[in-house]
């Protein structure tokens, strides 16, 4: 099934990249359409992330062509990445918060280089971001090395919302929160896709979040996407890799006790 | 892109009928704040205000917030407010902003001016005394260090101070050559210059010598030094410290001072009185090359003058402040570099601390020497 172009948020066709002599992803193809969730799961080390910041291009491709809003990303001016830069937001998986700048700082920044509005409202809005994400306003006034881990991710996660952006890269946005933060999360992932239609590319160990706000899931395996559907069709899929991520004893252990 | 966002009014009797229209997103966000400017809507008799949301056509947080916020206000003035016609897709966010900013964050308090002056001037004096605590802690610390590695020698971590020997000692050789030598030749040309004067041209030879051999050679090179690989020392540890490497050491049960600190002083130590020796000798070099072309004083005259005005003594003095002033530069910033906090900026204030700091003691220990050497008449 293809989508047609203006569904498709994301096209990265025939991707190969690699490090010296390593391939890390091997001829990979992957649409993600608008408006949709998309999930990545993949062996530790098997290349998520290095796609993800291919993608947005961090590293450069071998071969391939990716296209982001129907935009070629090596043939933008630096009009058009700034503009890109208002378009998406990224989550970086370490986090990437500036820091020297306080947390509400931090969530301030993108706004400030782009919207027009007083220091008031930009005060507020940032509290509003932190709380959204579930920190506390009074820990806008901290600087990054004085968070927690999960704290870290929730600040960089506002970051990335800071804009409303269309599209969000999110490289596991939920590791290192306690499950009810990762439920919050999902809601909140959730509300924006339906008020303003975000596109949101994730890549997740979350088995929580795949079951219950990816639209499709994208399973990536020897540098390929050896599956990708709702997740229903993944977990009826053969491959092997597919079926031992699913299936495996922890998967097992936790379908037991859910029921 | 959805079309402008327009807010209109109409009042009918004690209510205030709004009515949100267009792209309520931050594309426009210059306009929205202006928009629900909650002081310029009537408030006089109105008992109710209604948000109609039927014809919003997009929806951001931005504008979710500032309507919350009207609404907020409105009831703060006692009014009855609520949303009307909310579509579904929207609800969401709308309970989403509805729960943030409900208590203001509690602001650190803002001192007085002349307050915070007199503070960060009392902050610096006493940050004095911590300064030379940190200084006299590490220097234990490293002998500590020492006296452990004296017993079992082969703790000593020898590559670690090969390797950083080659750093600061012979990679740094080809600038220190040059600018000695250069620094050699300005001397010369600015003697010969001024002497020629009284016709004294020969006494060049006799300032150029002193002045490199007892002062500017090991001056130069360790401002250089100090500017160059204690730097590189400071910005190495401190983001060391920032990634937590050296919490990882310390639990993993090793002594970072031992395993970092010790090979990068050490190397400094036998690199600095090398460096110091080419050094000198480049300055001479320079300064019989400026004498020649441009005094036009042969370089055999230069050799034999200097024979005659140049004894041991002059060498001597120079080569044994050198070790001290690479002991001065390895601790300060051994040191600066463990206090570096989490932030980028922290790295960037102790680097230049560092610097300054190290360059300031060399100086001050050189003045400390020269007065020693007088009064033991060397
Ligand atoms: N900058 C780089 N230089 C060289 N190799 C790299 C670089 N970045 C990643 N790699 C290699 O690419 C491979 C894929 O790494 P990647 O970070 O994409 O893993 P991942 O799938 O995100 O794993 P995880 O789930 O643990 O985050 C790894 O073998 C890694 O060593
Ligand atoms: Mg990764």
């Amino acid at each position: 099934m293809q989508a047609s172009a203006e569904q498709v948020a994301i096209s990265v066709r025939d991707l190969v990249v690699g490090f010296g002599d390593q391939v890390v992803l091997d001829h990979l193809s992957l649409d993600v359409r608008r408006g949709e969730i998309l999930g990545l799961v993949g062996a530790s080390g098997g290349g998520k992330s290095v796609l993800l910041r291919t993608i947005i291009g961090l590293i450069p491709k071998r071969q391939g062509r990716i296209e982001i809003m129907g935009m070629e990303l090596e043939k933008a001016t630096l009009q058009d990445m700034r503009s890109f830069g208002r378009r998406w937001g990224i989550l970086y998986q370490q986090g990437a918060l500036f820091s020297s700048l306080t947390v509400r700082q931090n969530v301030q920044f993108p706004m400030r280089e782009n919207l027009e509005i007083s220091l008031p409202l930009l005060d507020e809005l940032a509290t509003a971001k932190l709380e959204m994400v579930g920190l506390s306003p009074d820990d806008g006034d901290k600087f990054p090395a004085e968070l927690s881990g999960g704290m870290t991710k929730r600040v960089a996660l506002a970051r990335a919302l800071a804009l409303d952006p269309e599209i969000v890269f999110l490289d596991e946005p939920t590791s290192g929160l306690d499950p009810i933060a990762a439920g919050d999360f999902d809601v909140l992932i959730r509300t924006l896709r339906q008020t303003f239609g975000l596109t949101v590319f994730m890549v997740t160990h979350d088995l929580d979040s795949l079951h219950t706000v990816c639209d499709r899931v994208a399973a990536l395996a020897d540098g390929k996407v050896v599956a990708v559907g709702p997740i229903a069709n993944l977990l009826a899929s053969e491959h092997p890799w597919v079926k031992s991520y699913f299936y495996g004893e922890r998967a097992r252990i936790r379908a037991h006790a859910v029921h | 892109m959805g079309s402008k966002p327009v807010l209109s009014s109409t009042i009918a009797g004690e209510r205030l009928e709004l009515a949100a229209v267009g792209s309520w997103t931050a594309v426009y966000s210059d306009l929205l704040e202006r928009l629900v400017d909650p002081d310029t809507l009537p408030v006089s008799n109105i008992r109710r205000v209604a948000i109609d949301m039927t014809r919003v056509q997009e929806l951001d947080t931005l504008g979710a917030w500032l309507l919350e916020r009207l609404i907020r206000r409105s009831r703060d003035r006692g009014q009855e407010a609520e949303f009307v016609g909310l579509p579904e897709h929207y609800r969401g966010l709308i309970d989403q902003v509805h729960e943030v900013n409900r208590r203001a964050p509690s602001s650190r308090a803002r001192a007085n001016r002349l307050i915070a002056g007199l503070d960060s001037v009392g902050r610096a004096a006493a940050e004095l005394k911590t300064d030379l605590i940190a200084f006299l802690d590490m220097l234990g610390a490293l002998s500590g260090v020492i006296a452990r590695v004296l017993v079992r020698p082969r703790t000593f971590r020898l590559t670690s101070a090969v390797h950083h020997m080659n750093r600061v000692g012979w990679q740094a050789l080809p600038i220190m050559l040059l600018i000695t030598f250069l620094i050699g030749g300005i001397i010369a040309q600015q003697g010969i210059f001024h002497f020629s004067k009284f016709g004294a041209e020969t006494y060049v030879v006799d300032m150029v010598g002193i002045l490199v051999l007892r002062e500017f050679g090991v001056l130069i090179v360790s401002i250089m030094v100090a500017g160059r690989s204690g730097s590189a020392y400071t910005a190495e540890l401190g983001s060391m410290k920032m990634r937590e490497e050296i919490d990882a050491l310390r639990t993993m049960g090793f002594d970072p001072v031992e395993v970092l600190i010790l090979p990068r002083v050490l190397a400094l130590v036998c690199a600095l009185p090398i460096l110091t020796f080419f050094g000198s000798m480049a300055a001479l070099y320079g300064g019989g090359l400026v004498a020649w072309l441009y005094g036009g004083m042969s370089p055999s005259i230069f050799v034999a003058r200097l024979r005659e005005v140049i004894s041991v003594t002059h060498f001597e003095v120079g080569m044994i402040k050198a070790p001290f002033m690479a002991l001065v530069i390895g601790i300060i910033a051994c040191s600066e570099g463990l206090l570096v906090k989490g932030s980028a900026e922290s790295l960037g204030l102790r680097t230049t601390t560092s610097v300054v700091k190290s360059i300031f003691l060399v100086i001050v220990l050189d003045g400390v020497f020269a007065i020693f050497f007088a009064s033991i008449g060397m």
